[in-house]
Protein backbone atom coordinates (compact mmCIF):
# COMPACT_ATOMS: atom_id res chain seq x y z
CA UNK A 1 0.00 0.00 0.00
CA UNK A 2 1.25 3.10 -1.34
CA UNK A 3 1.09 6.58 0.56
CA UNK A 4 1.21 9.30 -2.10
CA UNK A 5 2.54 12.32 -2.18
CA UNK A 6 -0.40 14.91 -3.29
CA UNK A 7 1.63 18.08 -5.45
CA UNK A 8 -0.47 20.32 -6.47
CA UNK A 9 0.89 22.75 -9.41
CA UNK A 10 -0.70 26.35 -9.53
CA UNK A 11 -0.35 30.16 -10.22
CA UNK A 12 -3.41 32.41 -10.07
CA UNK A 13 -3.33 33.44 -13.21
CA UNK A 14 -4.13 31.31 -16.94
CA UNK A 15 -2.17 30.56 -19.46
CA UNK A 16 1.48 30.47 -17.64
CA UNK A 17 2.48 26.81 -18.06
CA UNK A 18 0.05 24.93 -15.14
CA UNK A 19 -0.78 22.03 -17.47
CA UNK A 20 2.11 21.52 -19.36
CA UNK A 21 4.24 21.46 -15.96
CA UNK A 22 2.04 18.90 -14.89
CA UNK A 23 2.15 16.43 -17.66
CA UNK A 24 5.47 17.01 -18.09
CA UNK A 25 6.58 16.47 -13.99
CA UNK A 26 3.94 13.17 -14.12
CA UNK A 27 5.31 11.59 -17.09
CA UNK A 28 8.75 12.77 -15.63
CA UNK A 29 8.20 10.56 -12.60
CA UNK A 30 6.79 7.80 -14.10
CA UNK A 31 9.64 7.21 -15.98
CA UNK A 32 11.36 7.26 -12.91
CA UNK A 33 9.56 4.49 -11.96
CA UNK A 34 7.09 5.66 -9.66
CA UNK A 35 3.21 5.11 -9.97
CA UNK A 36 2.02 8.55 -10.62
CA UNK A 37 -1.45 9.52 -11.12
CA UNK A 38 -1.98 13.23 -12.70
CA UNK A 39 -5.79 14.93 -12.19
CA UNK A 40 -7.58 17.70 -13.65
CA UNK A 41 -9.44 20.42 -11.47
CA UNK A 42 -10.24 22.55 -14.09
CA UNK A 43 -14.13 21.09 -14.63
CA UNK A 44 -15.56 22.84 -17.79
CA UNK A 45 -12.59 23.61 -19.02
CA UNK A 46 -10.45 20.41 -18.87
CA UNK A 47 -7.10 20.44 -21.71
CA UNK A 48 -5.04 18.01 -19.97
CA UNK A 49 -6.43 14.89 -21.00
CA UNK A 50 -5.40 16.27 -24.55
CA UNK A 51 -1.78 17.54 -23.43
CA UNK A 52 -0.70 14.04 -22.32
CA UNK A 53 -2.75 12.71 -25.54
CA UNK A 54 -5.49 10.94 -23.98
CA UNK A 55 -8.49 12.54 -24.88
CA UNK A 56 -10.08 9.99 -27.38
CA UNK A 57 -10.10 7.38 -23.91
CA UNK A 58 -11.60 9.53 -21.67
CA UNK A 59 -15.15 8.02 -20.83
CA UNK A 60 -15.66 9.24 -16.93
CA UNK A 61 -13.97 12.06 -14.79
CA UNK A 62 -13.68 13.88 -11.93
CA UNK A 63 -17.03 14.58 -11.15
CA UNK A 64 -18.63 11.36 -11.84
CA UNK A 65 -15.93 9.66 -9.39
CA UNK A 66 -17.11 12.46 -6.40
CA UNK A 67 -20.45 11.93 -7.36
CA UNK A 68 -20.55 8.26 -7.25
CA UNK A 69 -21.21 7.93 -10.63
CA UNK A 70 -18.42 5.91 -11.80
CA UNK A 71 -15.45 4.50 -9.17
CA UNK A 72 -12.03 5.91 -9.53
CA UNK A 73 -10.50 2.69 -11.19
CA UNK A 74 -12.97 2.95 -13.68
CA UNK A 75 -12.89 6.78 -14.49
CA UNK A 76 -8.49 6.77 -14.64
CA UNK A 77 -6.99 6.33 -18.17
CA UNK A 78 -3.92 4.46 -18.40
CA UNK A 79 -1.16 6.61 -20.40
CA UNK A 80 -0.85 4.81 -24.00
CA UNK A 81 3.54 4.89 -23.14
CA UNK A 82 3.91 4.69 -19.60
CA UNK A 83 1.98 1.65 -17.78
CA UNK A 84 3.04 3.32 -14.57
CA UNK A 85 1.29 6.76 -15.25
CA UNK A 86 -2.59 7.31 -14.89
CA UNK A 87 -4.96 10.60 -15.91
CA UNK A 88 -8.05 11.16 -14.14
CA UNK A 89 -9.78 13.88 -16.29
CA UNK A 90 -11.73 16.67 -15.13
CA UNK A 91 -15.31 16.80 -16.74
CA UNK A 92 -16.00 19.00 -19.74
CA UNK A 93 -19.93 19.25 -19.29
CA UNK A 94 -20.25 20.37 -16.03
CA UNK A 95 -19.10 23.70 -13.69
CA UNK A 96 -16.84 23.80 -11.07
CA UNK A 97 -19.24 23.80 -8.58
CA UNK A 98 -20.21 19.59 -9.07
CA UNK A 99 -17.00 19.61 -7.02
CA UNK A 100 -17.40 18.79 -3.48
CA UNK A 101 -15.69 19.12 -0.68
CA UNK A 102 -16.03 15.63 0.95
CA UNK A 103 -16.16 14.02 -2.36
CA UNK A 104 -12.55 15.55 -3.50
CA UNK A 105 -11.02 14.06 -0.18
CA UNK A 106 -12.54 11.01 -0.50
CA UNK A 107 -10.88 10.73 -4.21
CA UNK A 108 -7.32 11.91 -2.76
CA UNK A 109 -7.60 9.35 0.08
CA UNK A 110 -8.00 6.85 -2.25
CA UNK A 111 -6.05 7.89 -4.75
CA UNK A 112 -3.03 8.32 -1.98
CA UNK A 113 -3.32 4.17 -1.21
CA UNK A 114 -2.93 3.30 -5.22
CA UNK A 115 0.10 5.91 -5.84
CA UNK A 116 3.36 7.42 -4.78
CA UNK A 117 2.31 10.18 -6.36
CA UNK A 118 -0.48 12.43 -7.24
CA UNK A 119 -0.23 15.52 -9.16
CA UNK A 120 -2.87 18.07 -9.17
CA UNK A 121 -3.34 20.05 -12.08
CA UNK A 122 -5.31 23.73 -10.68
CA UNK A 123 -7.84 25.66 -13.02
CA UNK A 124 -6.76 29.34 -12.72
CA UNK A 125 -8.49 31.75 -10.77
CA UNK A 126 -9.03 31.65 -6.96
CA UNK A 127 -12.22 30.34 -6.86
CA UNK A 128 -13.45 27.35 -5.64
CA UNK A 129 -11.42 24.79 -8.64
CA UNK A 130 -8.50 26.13 -7.51
CA UNK A 131 -8.83 25.77 -3.99
CA UNK A 132 -10.28 22.20 -4.14
CA UNK A 133 -7.25 21.19 -6.48
CA UNK A 134 -5.06 22.72 -3.03
CA UNK A 135 -6.95 21.89 -0.61
CA UNK A 136 -5.01 18.16 0.37
CA UNK A 137 -1.84 18.72 -0.77
CA UNK A 138 1.37 17.70 0.73
CA UNK A 139 3.23 20.13 -1.61
CA UNK A 140 3.13 22.57 -4.27
CA UNK A 141 4.39 23.81 -7.06
CA UNK A 142 3.93 27.47 -8.18
CA UNK A 143 4.28 28.52 -11.99
CA UNK A 144 5.10 32.14 -12.82
CA UNK A 145 6.34 33.71 -16.05
CA UNK A 146 9.08 36.48 -15.82
CA UNK A 147 5.93 39.17 -16.18
CA UNK A 148 4.15 41.44 -13.57
CA UNK A 149 1.07 40.09 -13.47
CA UNK A 150 1.91 36.23 -13.08
CA UNK A 151 4.30 37.37 -10.27
CA UNK A 152 1.40 39.26 -8.61
CA UNK A 153 -1.29 36.74 -9.09
CA UNK A 154 1.22 33.68 -7.59
CA UNK A 155 1.66 35.65 -4.75
CA UNK A 156 -1.83 35.51 -3.84
CA UNK A 157 -1.77 32.26 -4.37
CA UNK A 158 0.68 31.39 -1.93
CA UNK A 159 -1.55 33.29 0.31
CA UNK A 160 -4.08 30.99 -0.07
CA UNK A 161 -1.38 28.19 0.27
CA UNK A 162 -0.30 29.71 3.60
CA UNK A 163 -4.48 29.87 4.69
CA UNK A 164 -6.68 27.54 3.15
CA UNK A 165 -4.74 24.30 2.96
CA UNK A 166 -5.23 21.36 5.53
CA UNK A 167 -1.83 21.69 6.30
CA UNK A 168 -2.43 25.34 7.18
CA UNK A 169 -5.13 24.75 9.08
CA UNK A 170 -3.29 21.98 10.95
CA UNK A 171 -0.87 24.43 11.82
CA UNK A 172 1.87 23.23 9.27
CA UNK A 173 3.33 25.17 6.33
CA UNK A 174 3.45 23.76 2.87
CA UNK A 175 6.36 23.20 1.17
CA UNK A 176 6.69 25.53 -2.00
CA UNK A 177 8.58 25.45 -4.86
CA UNK A 178 8.41 27.72 -7.33
CA UNK A 179 8.88 27.06 -11.20
CA UNK A 180 9.64 29.89 -13.46
CA UNK A 181 8.47 29.45 -17.20
CA UNK A 182 9.05 30.62 -20.63
CA UNK A 183 11.92 32.57 -19.48
CA UNK A 184 14.10 34.03 -22.19
CA UNK A 185 17.53 34.62 -20.87
CA UNK A 186 18.95 37.01 -23.76
CA UNK A 187 15.90 39.21 -22.61
CA UNK A 188 16.17 38.89 -18.93
CA UNK A 189 19.91 39.56 -19.69
CA UNK A 190 19.19 42.94 -21.59
CA UNK A 191 17.21 43.58 -18.18
CA UNK A 192 13.86 43.10 -20.64
CA UNK A 193 12.49 40.72 -18.77
CA UNK A 194 12.59 39.77 -15.02
CA UNK A 195 15.38 37.80 -14.26
CA UNK A 196 14.86 34.21 -11.75
CA UNK A 197 16.80 35.94 -8.88
CA UNK A 198 13.98 39.55 -9.14
CA UNK A 199 10.93 36.85 -8.79
CA UNK A 200 12.57 34.61 -6.35
CA UNK A 201 13.38 37.77 -4.35
CA UNK A 202 9.94 39.02 -4.66
CA UNK A 203 8.00 35.53 -3.62
CA UNK A 204 10.54 33.95 -1.40
CA UNK A 205 9.93 30.78 -2.88
CA UNK A 206 12.83 28.32 -3.57
CA UNK A 207 13.09 27.87 -7.47
CA UNK A 208 12.78 24.48 -8.52
CA UNK A 209 13.10 24.81 -12.56
CA UNK A 210 13.69 27.44 -15.04
CA UNK A 211 12.16 26.25 -17.93
CA UNK A 212 13.45 28.19 -21.73
CA UNK A 213 10.51 29.75 -23.61
CA UNK A 214 10.50 26.97 -26.18
CA UNK A 215 8.76 25.75 -29.40
CA UNK A 216 9.40 22.51 -27.81
CA UNK A 217 6.26 23.11 -25.51
CA UNK A 218 4.01 23.49 -28.49
CA UNK A 219 5.46 20.88 -30.85
CA UNK A 220 4.62 18.28 -27.89
CA UNK A 221 1.31 19.70 -27.32
CA UNK A 222 0.22 19.61 -30.89
CA UNK A 223 0.77 15.32 -31.06
CA UNK A 224 -0.63 14.89 -27.35
CA UNK A 225 2.99 14.35 -25.72
CA UNK A 226 3.88 15.13 -22.45
CA UNK A 227 7.20 17.86 -23.72
CA UNK A 228 9.49 14.98 -21.12
CA UNK A 229 8.35 12.57 -23.39
CA UNK A 230 8.45 13.85 -26.75
CA UNK A 231 11.62 15.09 -26.99
CA UNK A 232 13.99 14.14 -24.19
CA UNK A 233 17.12 16.42 -25.30
CA UNK A 234 15.09 19.45 -25.71
CA UNK A 235 15.68 22.35 -23.40
CA UNK A 236 12.27 22.14 -21.69
CA UNK A 237 12.29 18.58 -21.57
CA UNK A 238 15.92 19.00 -19.56
CA UNK A 239 14.49 21.98 -17.15
CA UNK A 240 11.66 19.36 -16.27
CA UNK A 241 13.38 16.70 -15.87
CA UNK A 242 15.92 18.47 -13.75
CA UNK A 243 13.17 19.98 -11.76
CA UNK A 244 11.58 16.55 -11.19
CA UNK A 245 15.10 15.25 -9.74
CA UNK A 246 15.12 18.29 -7.17
CA UNK A 247 11.17 17.46 -6.51
CA UNK A 248 12.67 13.92 -5.55
CA UNK A 249 14.94 15.41 -3.08
CA UNK A 250 17.66 15.76 -5.06
CA UNK A 251 20.32 18.84 -4.25
CA UNK A 252 21.24 19.75 -7.77
CA UNK A 253 22.06 23.26 -9.11
CA UNK A 254 18.99 24.89 -11.01
CA UNK A 255 20.52 25.32 -14.84
CA UNK A 256 18.56 27.05 -17.75
CA UNK A 257 18.75 24.47 -20.80
CA UNK A 258 19.20 26.69 -23.76
CA UNK A 259 18.34 25.98 -27.21
CA UNK A 260 21.02 25.09 -29.41
CA UNK A 261 21.27 28.22 -31.67
CA UNK A 262 23.17 28.11 -35.38
CA UNK A 263 25.88 30.06 -36.51
CA UNK A 264 23.19 32.06 -38.70
CA UNK A 265 20.71 33.09 -35.00
CA UNK A 266 24.23 33.98 -33.31
CA UNK A 267 25.27 35.91 -36.32
CA UNK A 268 22.25 37.74 -36.71
CA UNK A 269 21.31 37.61 -32.25
CA UNK A 270 19.99 40.94 -31.08
CA UNK A 271 19.20 42.14 -34.18
CA UNK A 272 15.77 41.24 -34.68
CA UNK A 273 12.92 42.38 -32.85
CA UNK B 1 3.05 14.27 -49.61
CA UNK B 2 3.54 18.02 -50.41
CA UNK B 3 5.71 19.91 -51.46
CA UNK B 4 6.90 21.56 -48.73
CA UNK B 5 7.67 18.20 -46.95
CA UNK B 6 10.96 18.53 -49.23
CA UNK B 7 11.73 21.81 -47.22
CA UNK B 8 12.41 19.72 -43.82
CA UNK B 9 9.30 18.77 -41.44
CA UNK B 10 7.28 22.07 -42.01
CA UNK B 11 3.81 22.01 -40.29
CA UNK B 12 3.97 18.41 -39.17
CA UNK B 13 2.69 18.51 -35.75
CA UNK B 14 0.64 21.31 -36.67
CA UNK B 15 -1.58 18.81 -38.98
CA UNK B 16 -1.27 16.79 -36.28
CA UNK B 17 -2.94 18.85 -33.37
CA UNK B 18 -5.42 20.18 -36.05
CA UNK B 19 -6.60 16.50 -36.88
CA UNK B 20 -7.18 15.71 -33.35
CA UNK B 21 -8.97 18.98 -32.56
CA UNK B 22 -11.38 18.22 -35.09
CA UNK B 23 -11.46 14.12 -33.88
CA UNK B 24 -12.22 15.28 -30.27
CA UNK B 25 -14.01 18.54 -31.02
CA UNK B 26 -17.19 16.37 -33.50
CA UNK B 27 -17.21 14.00 -30.07
CA UNK B 28 -17.59 16.87 -27.74
CA UNK B 29 -20.56 18.84 -29.77
CA UNK B 30 -22.41 15.79 -30.35
CA UNK B 31 -21.50 14.36 -26.57
CA UNK B 32 -24.93 14.06 -24.34
CA UNK B 33 -23.29 11.46 -21.41
CA UNK B 34 -24.15 8.73 -23.79
CA UNK B 35 -21.45 7.38 -24.43
CA UNK B 36 -20.62 7.33 -20.32
CA UNK B 37 -23.97 5.56 -19.79
CA UNK B 38 -23.43 2.97 -22.59
CA UNK B 39 -19.71 2.28 -20.99
CA UNK B 40 -21.64 1.64 -17.58
CA UNK B 41 -23.97 -0.82 -19.35
CA UNK B 42 -21.75 -2.78 -21.20
CA UNK B 43 -19.61 -3.21 -17.83
CA UNK B 44 -22.41 -4.80 -15.82
CA UNK B 45 -23.46 -7.15 -18.72
CA UNK B 46 -20.26 -8.30 -19.41
CA UNK B 47 -19.49 -8.90 -15.74
CA UNK B 48 -22.61 -10.83 -15.40
CA UNK B 49 -21.60 -12.62 -18.73
CA UNK B 50 -18.08 -13.35 -16.91
CA UNK B 51 -18.80 -13.95 -13.51
CA UNK B 52 -21.11 -17.40 -14.54
CA UNK B 53 -17.53 -19.28 -15.60
CA UNK B 54 -15.22 -16.84 -12.97
CA UNK B 55 -15.02 -15.38 -10.07
CA UNK B 56 -13.66 -11.64 -10.57
CA UNK B 57 -13.18 -8.70 -8.34
CA UNK B 58 -15.28 -5.91 -10.30
CA UNK B 59 -12.84 -3.24 -9.47
CA UNK B 60 -10.24 -5.58 -12.21
CA UNK B 61 -12.05 -5.24 -15.01
CA UNK B 62 -11.36 -2.22 -16.98
CA UNK B 63 -13.00 -0.48 -19.92
CA UNK B 64 -11.44 1.00 -22.49
CA UNK B 65 -12.40 3.63 -25.34
CA UNK B 66 -10.87 5.17 -28.30
CA UNK B 67 -12.10 7.61 -30.76
CA UNK B 68 -10.54 7.95 -33.57
CA UNK B 69 -12.29 9.35 -36.75
CA UNK B 70 -15.28 7.70 -37.53
CA UNK B 71 -14.66 4.35 -35.33
CA UNK B 72 -14.70 3.81 -31.80
CA UNK B 73 -13.29 0.74 -30.20
CA UNK B 74 -14.24 -0.73 -26.62
CA UNK B 75 -11.32 -2.86 -25.08
CA UNK B 76 -12.01 -5.09 -22.32
CA UNK B 77 -9.51 -5.72 -19.59
CA UNK B 78 -10.42 -8.79 -17.20
CA UNK B 79 -7.77 -9.93 -14.56
CA UNK B 80 -8.57 -13.59 -13.95
CA UNK B 81 -8.37 -15.05 -10.47
CA UNK B 82 -4.77 -16.98 -10.12
CA UNK B 83 -6.38 -20.19 -9.18
CA UNK B 84 -7.76 -22.71 -11.69
CA UNK B 85 -11.23 -21.72 -13.21
CA UNK B 86 -14.12 -24.05 -12.57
Amino acid sequence: MSNATVVVVTSGKGGVGKTTTTAAIASALAKEGYQVCAIDFDVGLRNLDLIMGAERRVVFDLVNVVRGEASIKQALVRDKKLNNLYLLPASQTRDKDALTEEGVEAVITELRGYFDYVICDSPAGIERGATLAMRHADEAIIVSNPEVSSVRDCDRIIGLLDAKTKIAEDGGRMPKHLMITRYDTDRAKTGDMLATDDVVDILSVPLIGVVPESKDVLKASNVGLPVTLSDENSPPAKAYMEATRRLLGENIPVTIPEEKKSLFGKLFKGRAA
Amino acid sequence: MNILSLFGKRGESASVAKNRLQILLAHERADDGSDAVLISSLREDILAVVAKRVEIDPDSVRLEMDRSGDVTTLGIDIELPAAKAS
